[in-house]
């Protein structure tokens, strides 16, 4: 999937919800292509942007609000969906949204709001061209969603949902006004949004009704990616991407293109590190840090385990601490060391090689404290027996360093040119000037 | 189909010798050692709960008798097995009241009925998290309001099969499953009996949740027969 608009397309303007598009910006910049550089004209669309970041930011306080849900072991506090104790959940009194089912509740409700927020941004980002494949999928998804409940019963709730969803869709491809279409980069990461979203508002409710404790750990790993989806969206929509394109490019000597990529994606397997040890709802399987059991590798021989398990004393269920989830702690640790060091050299690397005042210098920075936070969080997770609270800010800033990390290969990728392609020997290592660049400009 | 009259008298004469012949296992299980202090569940955030309590609600891991009794320890009979009748047996009845799920350890025989309802003002859900495989297709979670309740039962033997509410997060029971009828939980004083069990050496497990778990040798005749026992509170 190509990162930047392809030749000759524009961001979305027009008139969108009677709101009308701005085109405050005017850009060109450059994309490489085969080794060389193309000159791209791009708009930015104001209101297009602060839509798409306004979804990455309820899309954040989503998964904060899931993070909580799995904190709090809410996660069936309500045993039916997509109702909710038998009621339509968007009627549920307020007077019945306690313990365990505030928390549930409330992040279906919020994932409503966010399945609808991600329906809209598709059609704007797609504009006019939206319209059809939103019928069509609005259409087949209403009926679908009708048929299921009488193949298979036990799925009635997710019919329903599909139903629910799909009538959005439908009506979001008929009733909004024509605008025009962003670039086919953009339309092509909101259109995986829009099957995320619904990807993981089924696996929210499969999860729930077929209790399937393991398909909570795709639905914390899948809702990371989501939001970094909806990041790239709100960058690739915004008018500082478009002046960060013209600003200047460099030789890539830090090999940057190679180790931030790599580290982010160390980082999502991470993640999903920490959604299984969550997942198996366990409780702290190694209760003190830094040394586990008072030990720098503990024993795990079933005697041993069976202890741990006698002499904890858990206020909140439960499940017994396993072997293989001390050692699954113990790989998160691990990995964590390989992440703050790989963090660490990449900010020392970027800041040498651009200079610490450049942007991609500053968020790698800004990405490295992030990273610095999430430790102490790590380590205050298990200093605090696991409050709900420490727990959840843990996911969180983990989710916002996957997308920091997503986001700076993007940057990455678009300043730093790799060392082989096609340079003199004798180019100058570091920043380059702006018009090397711009050197096929119309 | 025709019926021989000593098809009836015979299996109901065997019956009836085994009673006479069977013994009672008795006695008392003690906890060695200083157990932790339980600790508050507070209920601050829920009026429905606290206001049935007038004193504050602790963690039951253990519950310790003035002589060393240990409260919630499961004895059975291990080597006596396929002989749950628990079809016919009384049903449990598990109650949820306070906010607690009463009795908090408790034991049934495989079939056997055991009705949870909901006695408190505020809403519950019953998830049912069995882990043994033979009883992993009567996993649940079902919502109750107050008043409610329904029935339910296990096929496979079980230990600490564990119910849990998820709206109130400190509330869970455990179930254990015997599939024969030899089997007691020990009362607040930690005494048990378990009444008419085949005379013969027999094997008996005791267990607790936190302080592990024993096992006894034990010779069963007509009467009754004493077996007292000391768990301890695992080393740090």
């Amino acid at each position: 999937m190509p990162l930047a608009p392809s030749e000759g397309e524009r961001v979305a303007g027009g008139r969108v919800m009677g709101i009308p598009g701005q085109f405050i910006n005017a850009a060109y910049f450059a994309q490489l292509k085969n080794g060389s550089f193309q000159m791209v004209e791009a708009r930015s669309n104001r209101w297009l942007n602060w839509f798409a970041v306004f979804t990455a930011v309820a899309t954040l306080a989503l998964i904060a609000l899931g993070g909580l849900v799995t904190s709090k072991e809410a996660g069936m506090a309500v045993p039916d969906w997509p109702t909710t104790y038998g009621y339509n959940m968007f009627l549920f009194p307020i007077s019945k949204w306690v313990g365990g089912i505030f928390y549930e509740h409330t992040h279906r409700l919020l994932a409503s709001f966010v399945g609808i927020l991600v329906v809209a941004l598709t059609r704007w980002v797609g504009g006019r061209s939206a319209c059809k494949p939103l019928v069509i999928i609005g259409a087949i998804e209403t009926l679908v969603g009708f048929v299921i409940p009488h193949v298979s019963p036990q799925l009635t709730g997710a019919g329903y949902f599909l139903s629910g969803i799909g009538v959005v869709v439908l009506l979001a491809g008929i009733f909004w006004v024509q605008n025009e279409p962003a670039s086919h980069s953009v339309r092509n990461f909101a259109w995986l949004a829009f099957v995320l979203v619904q990807v993981q508002g089924l696996m929210g409710g499969l999860r729930v009704v077929l209790i399937w404790d393991k398909a909570g750990i795709f639905h914390a790993a899948l809702a990371q990616l989501f939001l970094v989806v909806l990041c790239i969206i709100a960058l690739f929509t915004s008018r500082w991407w478009l002046d960060f394109a013209k600003s200047s490019g460099a030789t890539d000597r830090g090999c940057l293109r190679l180790w931030l990529p790599l580290v982010t994606l160390l980082i999502f397997c991470q993640l999903i590190l920490g959604a299984t040890m969550r997942h198996e709802h366990a409780g702290l399987a190694i209760p003190d840090f830094p040394l586990a059991y008072h030990k720098i590798w503990p024993d795990m021989d079933t005697a041993s385990v069976e202890g741990y398990n006698q002499r904890r004393l858990e206020t909140q269920e439960a499940n017994p601490i396993t072997a293989f989830q001390i050692r699954l702690q113990l790989a998160h640790r691990f990995a964590a060391l390989l992440i703050f060091a790989g963090v660490a050299w990449c900010a020392r690397a970027t800041r040498r090689q651009m200079g610490a005042g450049h942007p991609l210098a500053r968020f790698t920075l800004a990405w490295f404290a992030l990273i610095g936070l999430q430790v102490l969080l790590g380590a205050s997770t298990i200093w605090s027996n696991k409050a709900s609270d420490v727990a959840t800010a843990h996911v969180v800033v983990g989710a916002l360093s996957l997308s920091a990390g997503a986001l700076l290969t993007i940057l990455a990728y678009r300043v730093l040119i790799p060392v082989a392609a096609n340079l003199p020997a004798s180019a100058p290592v570091g920043v380059l000037p702006a018009r090397r660049i711009g050197q096929n400009a119309k | 189909m025709k019926i021989n009259s000593w098809q009836l008298i015979v299996p109901a004469l065997a019956a009836g010798l085994q009673t006479v012949l069977a013994g009672d296992i008795t006695g008392t299980i003690t906890l060695n050692g200083t157990p932790p202090e339980p600790a508050i569940i507070d209920m601050a955030n829920f009026a429905a709960c606290s206001a049935q309590h007038a004193e504050p609600v602790k963690t039951m891991f253990y519950v310790v008798g003035p002589n060393k009794g240990l409260k919630d320890v499961v004895v059975v009979v291990k080597d006596i097995t396929g002989k749950s009748a628990g079809a016919s047996a009384e049903p449990l009845v598990l109650d949820q009241k306070g906010c607690e799920y009463i009795p908090y350890v408790s034991a049934v025989q495989t079939g056997q009925k055991i009705v949870i309802k909901n006695s408190d003002p505020t809403l519950h859900n019953v998830h049912i998290m069995p882990a043994a495989e033979g009883n992993s297709s009567r996993a649940k979670n079902l919502a109750q309001s107050q008043g409610d309740s329904f029935d339910w039962s296990f096929p496979a033997p079980e230990e600490f099969l564990k119910i849990k509410c998820d709206v109130h997060a400190w509330m869970f029971s455990y179930v254990t499953v015997v599939d024969s009828p030899y089997f007691a939980v020990t009362g607040k004083d930690g005494s048990f009996k378990i009444a008419n069990v085949p005379p013969g050496k027999h094997t008996i497990e005791i267990m607790h949740r936190k302080a592990g778990k024993i096992t006894k040798d034990v010779e069963v005749a007509d009467g009754s027969v004493t077996v007292d026992a000391a768990l301890e509170v695992p080393a740090k």
